[in-house]
């Protein structure tokens, strides 16, 4: 750890109280606590997961963008059909750019948008007949596997009942039907809608399919989502090293996969934020353990396969996961030298994500640079501090209106992949389960954490600090550029990818190398720096 | 043209009260139309002599943007215009949104013409939502006459329905008229009401006292009016009718705390 201030300016903690000071009496006591100077080494307790505060302009997104828009959008052959108007539908296609491979006779519908277009007469008598005819037009289009479908917050109003016409859909149609009471309004944020889209999924797909999987290295890959084709250059690897992929949730998958994903030996975790509920249920009922991978940065991608293949315990798949990592580390090396021949010492700030604002510090990490401040939009304290605050969180109203599942082991199907002894005795190796020590503990001494950030306050950071890049979304991504800092989205990756594995680092390297080095803002006068006479 | 909603707790005999009073105003010559604000839409039943009527919502449901205003409006008893707002069945829909969607179709088809004397909208039960406060809210009706009984539970509806009026009186013109006595039978039930409306600063503007004419004439799908022109009853309606006609009496209502209510209760009902 290095005990030299990670950047240049104001002390944070002058930082941050000049921050604070700039608000309002009870506004500066509440985000006073989500304003944090770091310390790696005892991270302190941070506010997360609460309600933001009116008018301070947030990057949330709403519960159906989690549900509907995250966790469930990228299941390609299912039928996603959205029950609002047409403006939420617009999220009813998929903005974050996520990816999904055809071929094979798989149908992917995740370029379609299907919506019941409400209008003010569905509000008055109800949209349930809408909503059943909506089913039966798109099973007769489109023959879909499974069909969601999906609440928005009128639905919620006037009791439109989803569930109800989903079971009358499915003996109708004779597939899978099965909604969401995913309003837009229910939880503080798209959080809320992971969670739901969680106990959905479990509820009503895992374990429908019972045909063993017969491969000794059989995984699933949960809260990867494909953005740009991450979830290709993973499976990539994965198949390189010998590993089987059974259900990535949810990624490039079909419906079939998930729904036999309780057949596989391991679950690895990759967004904690959007998907760790799954792991936990699935543990519990079927007995898979997990842990938390990274596969964003070519060194954490590296320390993701030798864990996978420690858990598995076998030589020949150890021996082979290493000439993977070897080969694809010196094809990786040449890029990195280069690249951080440019930008070793700059810094970047992340903002972003549950999971996003801390996996992308590797990527900078590799190449000599500095995360100097980061914070999540909607994560919670477990994923800044890690997961051993996870009794002491506080669960307040917001969070009770959402759905806890309480599983048990399952009668027929439970299977313990490791004993409890097994389990033991590689903890007490140094092998870590169900773990994820946060983004805190990661970050430099002195760098600042701020939970679901306000415009000013980035404004203010970007001012002070002025990072060599910063990393966000749609939202703010043009307010920073105009602020003559070069933007990354990490949502949607602009138009780039993939950036996950290896493949993905140098990707990331050269882009980032690329937006720093490139910037077209040290090449004109802006109308109000040039002299007048 | 006055503007007038009756309100008060469900089955406080609301479309009865306003039906007959209506009738009473256009026997002597007034033009009145009714707009029926109730899902069930039988608040025009009597003017119409049965439910006759095609709402507002279905006509809209069914032809699309093409409503005409004479689809929804039709001639009742004594040249009266009766509309009915419509709704959802029990248990799904939004039937608040209904009657916000309603009044606004009527609007922008002219139905509020310059020759009315008065528009009255006979509002479902309490005020529950927003969409059922739609006709005080903006100005849709600014005098408000709350039909009530001395049973504790329509004097606590009446007390909650001058809470929105408060609400909406700061914003906007909406006054309470007064309070419509449809007598129960009750113990001292004039007193009783006559105390209420002191203490919410209105009046009783009129002590309607139950006759079984009222249930005949309904039978008929008529009102008492039309049914028994010299029946006593009919000249009830008729003397309501010419003092809401008269009325100058027009107030931002000052509600009752529940103690402030179980004690007038006690005073005059159970102490009598």
């Amino acid at each position: 750890m290095s005990e030299r201030e990670p950047h240049t300016g104001p002390s944070p903690e002058a930082f941050r109280e000049e921050i604070v000071k700039s608000y309002s009496g009870k506004v500066a006591k509440k985000r006073a606590k989500h304003i944090l100077v770091n310390d790696p080494e005892v991270p302190a307790e941070i506010e997360a997961n609460v309600r933001t505060i009116p008018g301070i302009i947030s990057q949330r997104g709403c519960c159906y963008a989690g549900c509907k828009g995250v966790v469930m959008g990228p299941i390609k052959d299912m039928v996603h059909i959205v029950h609002g108007p047409i403006g939420c539908s617009y999220y009813a296609w998929l903005s974050r750019r996520n990816q999904a491979a055809t071929g094979d006779g798989v149908a992917n519908f995740i370029h379609y948008a299907f919506s019941t277009d409400m209008q003010e007469e569905d509000i008055v008598f109800g949209g349930e007949k809408k909503l059943a005819q909506a089913c039966r037009e798109a099973y007769a289009a489109f023959q879909p596997t499974a069909i969601g479908l999906y609440a928005t917050c009128p639905v919620g109003l006037i009791g439109d009942d989803v569930h109800a016409v989903a079971r009358q859909m499915s003996e109708e149609l004779g597939i899978n039907v099965f909604g969401f009471s995913c309003e837009g309004y229910k939880g503080v944020s798209q959080s809320a809608g992971h969670h739901i889209a969680n106990n959905g999924l479990f509820k009503n797909v895992v374990g429908l399919d019972d045909t063993p999987v017969d491969h000794p290295f059989s995984i699933n890959l949960l809260g990867e989502y494909n953005i740009g084709g991450d979830a290709f250059e993973i499976e990539r690897i994965l198949d390189l090293c010998g590993i089987h992929l059974v259900a990535t949730f949810s990624g490039n998958v079909k419906y079939g996969d998930i729904a036999s994903s309780h057949n596989a030996k391991l679950n690895v975790v990759m967004c904690h934020r959007s998907i760790n509920y799954m792991a936990e249920m699935m543990e519990k009922k079927f007995g898979i353990p997990w842990f938390k991978v990274n596969f964003i940065g070519a060194d954490s991608t590296a320390k993701s396969l030798r864990k996978i293949a420690e858990y598995f315990g076998d030589a020949e798949l150890t021996a082979r996961v290493e000439a993977v990592i070897a080969d694809e580390l010196a094809k990786v090396a040449a890029v990195r030298a280069d690249v951080a021949s440019r930008l070793s010492g700059k810094t970047a700030m992340l903002f972003v994500g549950g999971s996003r604002a801390h996996h992308y510090q590797d990527l900078f990490n590799e190449v000599g640079m500095t995360s100097v401040a980061a914070g999540y939009e909607f994560a919670h304290r477990d994923d800044y501090e890690g997961r051993r605050v996870l009794p002491s969180i506080k669960v307040d109203a917001d969070s009770r209106n959402i759905e806890e599942l309480h599983i048990g082991p399952d009668d027929t199907r439970f299977t313990p992949r490791r004993t409890p002894e097994e389990i033991e005795t590689a903890e007490k190796k140094g092998f870590a389960w169900r773990d994820y020590d946060g983004m805190m503990a990661q970050m430099k001494k002195g760098t600042l954490v701020i939970d679901d950030i306000s415009h000013f306050e980035m404004e203010k950071l970007i001012a002070v600090y002025k990072p060599d890049i910063f990393c966000s979304g749609v939202k703010d991504k043009y307010v920073v550029e105009k602020m003559g800092v070069p933007c990354k989205q990490l949502h949607s990756y602009d138009y780039g990818g993939p950036y996950a594995g290896f493949i993905g680092a140098s990707n990331f390297y050269q882009e980032i190398d690329r937006m720093i080095g490139k910037r077209i803002t040290r090449l004109i006068t802006p109308p109000w720096k040039q002299q007048t006479a | 043209m006055r503007k007038i909603a009756i309100y008060g707790k469900g089955g406080i005999g609301k479309s009865t009260t306003t039906q007959n009073t209506v009738a009473g105003l256009a026997e002597w010559g007034k033009k009145v139309m009714v707009v029926g604000c109730d899902p069930k839409a039988d608040s025009t039943r009597l003017l119409l002599g049965g439910l006759a009527q095609k709402t507002v919502l279905d006509t809209l449901r069914d032809e699309g943007e093409d409503v005409e205003l004479d689809e929804i409006l039709k001639p009742g008893y004594a040249k009266t215009a009766c509309v009915e707002s419509g709704g959802p069945e029990p248990g799904v829909g939004c039937a608040g949104r209904g009657i916000i969607t309603s009044i606004n179709m009527l609007e922008q088809l002219g139905a509020y013409t310059p020759d009315l004397d008065y528009t009255f909208y006979d509002v479902l039960g309490d005020v529950v939502c927003g969409g059922f406060a739609m006709p005080i809210r903006d100005g849709k009706a600014e005098e408000i006459y709350i039909v009530v009984s001395g049973e504790m539970m329509a004097m606590y509806a009446a007390n909650n329905i001058c809470k929105g009026i408060v609400k909406f009186a700061q914003s906007g013109k909406v006054r309470l008229g007064g309070l419509i006595c449809n007598s129960r039978k009750c113990d001292n039930e004039k007193e009783l009401i006559e105390a209420l409306a002191e203490k919410l600063g209105t009046q009783m503007i009129h002590f309607v006292p139950r006759d079984n004419v009222v249930q005949h004439a309904e039978l008929n799908r008529k009102t008492v009016i039309e049914y028994a022109p010299t029946a006593p009853q009919a000249d009830e309606y008729r003397t309501l009718a010419r003092k809401i006609d008269a009325n100058k009496m027009f107030v931002i209502p000052k509600p009752l705390t529940m103690e402030e209510l179980e004690q007038l209760l006690v005073k005059y009902g159970l102490a009598a």
